[in-house]
């Protein structure tokens, strides 16, 4: 059940200011998106017109704290068949974007930012890549950089 | 037409750009590539300080993205070509990035302003982003291709897979394909010289986007396929991203295992297909690392025809 005196009148608004949110007041609920949604497919924990839908209506806290937000596979089929133009993954990222800042970070995505931050790919490439490589004839890879190290921290995603 | 002469100017040149998944998970994929893009004709320069696409963090921080694309613009920029990439996930990432990049003055201003700062380094905007397959596709041309073939693969049927990001979002690829009904890699296939076959959700995501999140529900994702695409008796699945390489190779084990079925479909990027047309050996386009050996399909391969 909802209670009105919950609801977040502005979250639409925040939600339209960030990167990627800015059509979602356009969404008139279709249903197109969730049609051809291949995770909805295989679970019913992920409903993109329901989390819109949601966030329209102001419920804040329930959307950002949510894990189904997370489950977008990001395959764009909504993207690309939605009738106004809503941008569902982007949609989806914008507001992953705003629950990180609310500190609503799962532990998986963690796990992605510190292999990132220690070695610039989610994937080390150690010694035995670089062995392996040499072996097959391929040119050799940078094992570190802390390029990415660098970024994550000035943008606050990293201590 | 005239032809234009073979050896001594590439047919083009690019950057090569691995992302994270290829040289780890998917070193076939990167070998074979190189091996036909060699007797193509088309130059593969490399920039080992490459990192991440930034995919990854798109849905944590998108300006934190944004730098971790436009790091690697940078550094290709610097050497003046562009870029080919083999993960469609790194080229969806590098072209949406390039586009608000390049059409945003600002945001560029604001992206400058910190890669000088933090990393002593800029980008223009002047980089073109490509995938392998699309260079195969539209540059070099089905045509150009099956000139080179001179295994019969004719006896092979094979099932197509997509992915998401090489197609979509159709709006950061110019409309170079329908997202709903791509062709390309089913043009591919058959200018190797194999069949490309149909299949129910031919254009289904792997579920490798949720892996991380839900294993449980990326592996519902890819068993579905690989189920449509056992009903069809294919030889191999061709695909050409490492991701989607993931879920249905290097998972496919566990997903016979927790559902009691077998499937012993072989993965083979497209590359390999291709070099195998080509008369190369399997070793040299890297089928040991083929999780699933395709030890049936190779049977298959006529190596000497007239």
């Amino acid at each position: 059940m909802i209670d009105s005196k919950t609801l977040d009148p502005n979250f639409k608004l925040i939600i339209a200011a960030e990167p990627g949110g800015e059509n979602i007041k356009k969404c008139f609920s279709c249903g197109t998106c969730t049609a051809g949604c291949p995770v909805r497919e295989v679970t019913d924990r992920y409903n993109p017109r329901k989390i819109i839908r949601m966030a329209l209506l102001g419920m804040k806290k329930e959307v950002l704290s949510s894990q189904f937000i997370w489950l977008c596979s990001s395959c764009y089929t909504c993207f690309e068949r939605c009738p106004q133009d809503v941008r569902i993954p982007e949609l989806m990222n914008a507001i992953k974007n705003i629950a990180v800042r609310e500190g609503y970070l799962p532990p998986a995505m963690k796990t992605q930012l510190d292999l990132l931050s220690s070695f610039g790919r989610l994937l080390e490439i150690t010694d035995f890549e670089n062995e392996k490589r040499k072996e097959s004839n391929l040119p050799l890879l940078q094992g570190k950089t802390e390029d990415i190290k660098k970024i994550l921290k000035k943008t606050g995603l990293s201590s | 037409m005239k032809k234009k002469p073979e050896g001594k100017a590439p047919f083009s040149q690019y950057i090569l750009y691995l992302g994270c998944t290829v040289p780890v998970r998917a070193l076939q994929y990167e070998i074979s590539a190189r091996k036909v893009a060699e007797r193509i004709g088309i130059q593969l320069a490399d920039v080992p300080e490459f990192s991440c696409c930034g995919y990854p963090i798109q849905s944590i921080n998108h300006y934190a993205y944004l730098l971790m694309a436009a790091r690697n613009l940078a550094l290709a920029e610097k050497q003046g070509l562009p870029i080919c990439t083999l993960c469609s996930a790194c080229c969806g990432s590098l072209t949406e990035a390039n586009h608000e990049i390049q059409e945003d003055k600002t945001l560029r201003e604001r992206i400058n302003e910190d890669l000088s700062q933090w990393l002593g380094l800029r980008y223009e905007g002047g980089v073109r982003v490509n995938h392998f397959m699309r260079i195969l596709h539209q540059e070099v041309g089905r045509k150009r291709i099956s000139e080179k073939v001179e295994a019969d693969l004719s006896s092979l049927q094979v099932a197509p897979h997509y992915g998401c990001h090489y197609t979509k979002p159709s709006t950061i690829y110019g409309k170079a394909e329908d997202p709903e009904n791509p062709k390309s890699l089913d043009e591919l296939i058959e200018a190797a010289g194999a069949r490309s076959l149909q299949y129910e959700d031919k254009l289904a995501c792997c579920g490798g986007g949720v892996l991380a999140m839900d294993e449980q529900v990326a592996l519902a994702m890819a068993q579905r396929k690989l189920e449509h695409i056992r009903a069809e008796q294919a030889d191999a699945m061709i695909l050409f991203c490492p991701f989607c390489s993931i879920m249905y190779e290097s998972n496919q084990r566990k997903i016979e295992k927790t559902s009691g079925k077998e499937y012993k479909l072989p993965v083979l990027f497209y590359p390999q297909l291709l070099g195998l047309a080509m008369g190369m050996e399997p070793d040299e386009l890297g089928m040991k690392m083929n999780r699933v050996r395709p030890t049936e399909l190779l049977k298959k391969v006529n190596r000497r025809t007239g």
